[in-house]
């Protein structure tokens, strides 16, 4: 199998995935209030965040085909649904202004006069079809990430808090001293031992931010193991495995999804970061924000890169960053005790 | 009184008080501090004393849920402290306990029926999950509850319903003790007067020993068969519960029971003969606990600790005893 036949797997599998848990959550009279009432509270954020899903998924399925249009090399490449919305070898020489007919520096003639919305870039790739494309890498790098932050938070979180004493100084231990290593040496560190590749920064990403939140697990965990339905679980001779799996895991999910969907839009910022350090991943909005960057100091300046992938990023991430606090305002437990 | 269903024999727990850089443990918190208790089988001894007297810690140290420090306690023969947590797990069918808030008592995320059949499955009560939820129905027909609600969740109950759920849940592994740590303290009164006759009444059918813990006395006396009164971890008088309210013979029991507003209008503002507060656990006053607050202290309360002298059916700590008892 090819590099693109898993890719179409990991998505077949992360959609059947999604589509399971959302059957789950609408089962549960909570899980199905919460989203009513994220979607009535912030209707645009939510469908901009979707429409960004679309696109990342647009993005990760591809195939290979005989397009009678494509010539040379790219006509055996496998191509996503996004490539396919876009003409095959949609490219000029170099830099393009937006909507022009010739070539922003020498003034030839361009291959597809007027056909690109927001120019080209350095290379001469379509930018509108790069800022596109970087939602898939946006959208893998929060949510990539967090599945390995949350379930490592989790583990770590609930271990310390459930069972205390040793095993609580123990994660206490490794939380400190990750802690006080400065977060971007560590990620730095992590990255040149792991290599470049866009699952390695994810992996390098989740190891050093899942302190924070597997320290809110363990002061919760703790506070839930005191409670008292956990004492008559107790009593009634439930084993130590399934009280956390029924009492301690449900309870700890409002905070869990809180929490996801909050480090998104700090993970996907992060990698903007990383970029401009230059161990990003290919093809993120970060990556080509970095890139334009040595362009703003030309004369004409060239801003259309820059623009596209900005406003793309700051689109996701306010998009998100609304969603986030409407769904903390709705399965904040201060705010569900009241009507509970 | 008829054949004995626990025996506890000088149960101790302490908790460490822990302090500085390297958590040291400085001093103990003498939470219960050596307490001799039967419950006979089918019969209901209540546990009275003010908050912070160590009656809570009685009834978790009873489930070993916490570990008491020392001390036994005989079910069928057996020491459940002494046992491994894994030959204890049998055992732990046999007692259960109610507690005091419905709320914080049942997981806000599971439904009713699976509360229920927790602990059955814990046990393997039941062949498979249609038999069990026939069960729960049973159970919820039983404590009066409406048995087609049980796929709903705690927070669609009130407070006297949410009770009835965990006396469900307690009943539903056929226990032959049921610790009521303060059951009916939430509730409003006439609700507790529902799930009081609702206890009375299984008590009758099934044949169950209650310990009731409270701090109420007019519940005590409704309830209870024998009354056991706590102070400062120690038991300090013992008996029938007729006798302990006719004629309470330890200071402070009758302290305790002045204490209660009455309705009659003749008995409204009689001063209460104890004052002040409870000592601290972690540093109780030497000689006899009660001395502090004793209003018939006399110099030899401060220098020696009484033990329980026998006391018509039951038992007093207090010196006054100590001659008629004697004789």
């Amino acid at each position: 199998m090819d590099a693109h036949h898993w890719q179409n797997l990991v998505v077949a599998v992360l959609v059947s995935g999604a589509v399971v848990a959302w059957l789950r959550a609408r089962r549960s009279d909570l899980w199905r209030d919460a989203g009513r009432q994220v979607v009535k509270r912030r209707p645009l954020a939510c469908s901009v965040v979707a429409f960004y899903s679309v696109l990342a998924l647009a993005d990760a399925v591809s195939w290979k085909s005989d397009d009678p249009d494509c010539a040379g090399l790219s006509q055996h490449k496998p191509r996503s649904v996004i490539d396919r919305a876009f003409r095959c070898d949609f490219q000029e020489r170099s830099y393009s202004a937006p909507l022009a007919d010739r070539e922003f520096y020498g003034g030839n003639e361009l291959t597809f006069p007027g056909l690109h919305p927001m120019g080209t870039d350095i290379r001469g790739r379509d930018v509108l079809h790069l800022a596109l494309k970087g939602a898939r890498i946006a959208l893998l790098i929060g949510g990539f990430t967090s599945l390995i932050v949350i379930p490592l938070a989790l583990f770590f979180g609930i271990s310390a808090g459930y069972f205390g004493g040793r095993v609580d100084d123990a994660v206490f231990f490794v939380i400190s001293v990750l802690s006080s290593i400065p977060g971007l040496l560590l990620l730095i560190a992590l990255i040149m031992v792991l290599g470049h590749g866009a699952l390695q920064v994810c992996i390098a990403m989740g190891i050093t931010s899942w302190v924070g939140f597997s320290r809110v697990v363990r002061g919760e965990t703790f506070k839930l193991r005191e409670l008292e339905y956990v004492q008559a679980a107790r009593a009634l001779g439930v084993s130590e495995f399934k009280i956390i799996w029924r009492h301690i895991v449900p309870n700890l999910m409002h905070l869990v999804v809180i929490t996801f969907v909050l480090l998104f839009s700090g993970l996907v910022l992060s990698e903007a970061i990383l970029a401009w350090l230059g161990i990003g991943i290919d093809g993120s909005w970060g990556q080509m924000i970095d890139m334009a960057r040595d362009e703003l100091s030309r004369d004409p300046i060239i801003w259309w890169n820059l623009a596209a992938a900005s406003i793309a990023l700051f689109g996701l991430i306010l998009a998100v960053n609304f969603v986030g606090d409407a769904v903390r305002d709705v399965l904040d437990p201060k705010t569900l005790r009241e009507d509970a | 009184m008829s054949r004995p269903l626990v025996r506890l024999e000088g149960l101790t727990t302490w908790f460490p008080i822990k302090r500085g850089l390297f958590q040291r443990t400085t001093g103990w918190v003498r939470a219960v501090d050596g307490i001799d208790l039967t419950i006979p089988v089918g019969q209901t001894v209540a546990l009275v004393g003010e908050s912070g007297c160590g009656k809570s810690t009685v009834a978790l140290s009873m489930l070993r849920l916490v570990e008491p420090r020392s001390g036994a306690m005989y079910y069928d023969g057996v020491d459940l402290f002494s046992l491994s947590r894994d030959r204890l797990h049998a055992y732990r069918q046999e007692i259960q306990i109610i507690f005091q808030d419905p709320m914080g008592s049942l997981d806000p995320r599971m439904r009713i029926r699976d509360v229920i059949a927790e602990g059955m499955e814990a046990f393997g009560i039941g062949e498979n999950d249609a038999e069990r939820t026939e069960r729960v129905a049973a159970i919820l027909r039983r404590v009066q509850l409406d048995p087609d609600q049980m796929n709903r969740y705690p927070h669609e109950f009130s407070g006297g319903q949410r009770q009835r759920i965990c006396i469900a849940r307690a009943l539903a592994v056929e226990p032959k003790l049921v610790i009521c740590d303060e059951a009916t303290s939430a509730l409003d009164v006439s609700i507790q007067a529902q799930i009081l006759n609702l206890l009375r009444d299984l008590q009758d059918d099934l044949g169950l020993a209650y310990l009731f813990i409270t701090h109420d006395l007019g519940v005590v006396r409704y309830l209870a068969d024998r009354v056991a009164v706590m102070y400062l971890g120690q038991i300090v008088e013992e008996g029938e519960t007729e006798r302990i309210f006719d004629a309470p013979n330890h200071p402070y029991t009758r302290g305790l029971l002045a204490a209660v507003p009455s309705v009659d209008p003749a008995r409204r503002g009689v001063t209460a003969s104890v004052m002040g507060d409870v000592p601290s656990p972690a540093n109780p006053p030497p000689g006899c606990r009660f001395h502090t607050r004793c209003p018939e202290v006399f110099e030899r309360c401060s220098r020696e600790a009484p033990e329980l002298y026998a006391v018509g059916d039951g038992r007093s700590r207090c010196f006054l005893n100590e001659s008629s008892s004697r004789s």
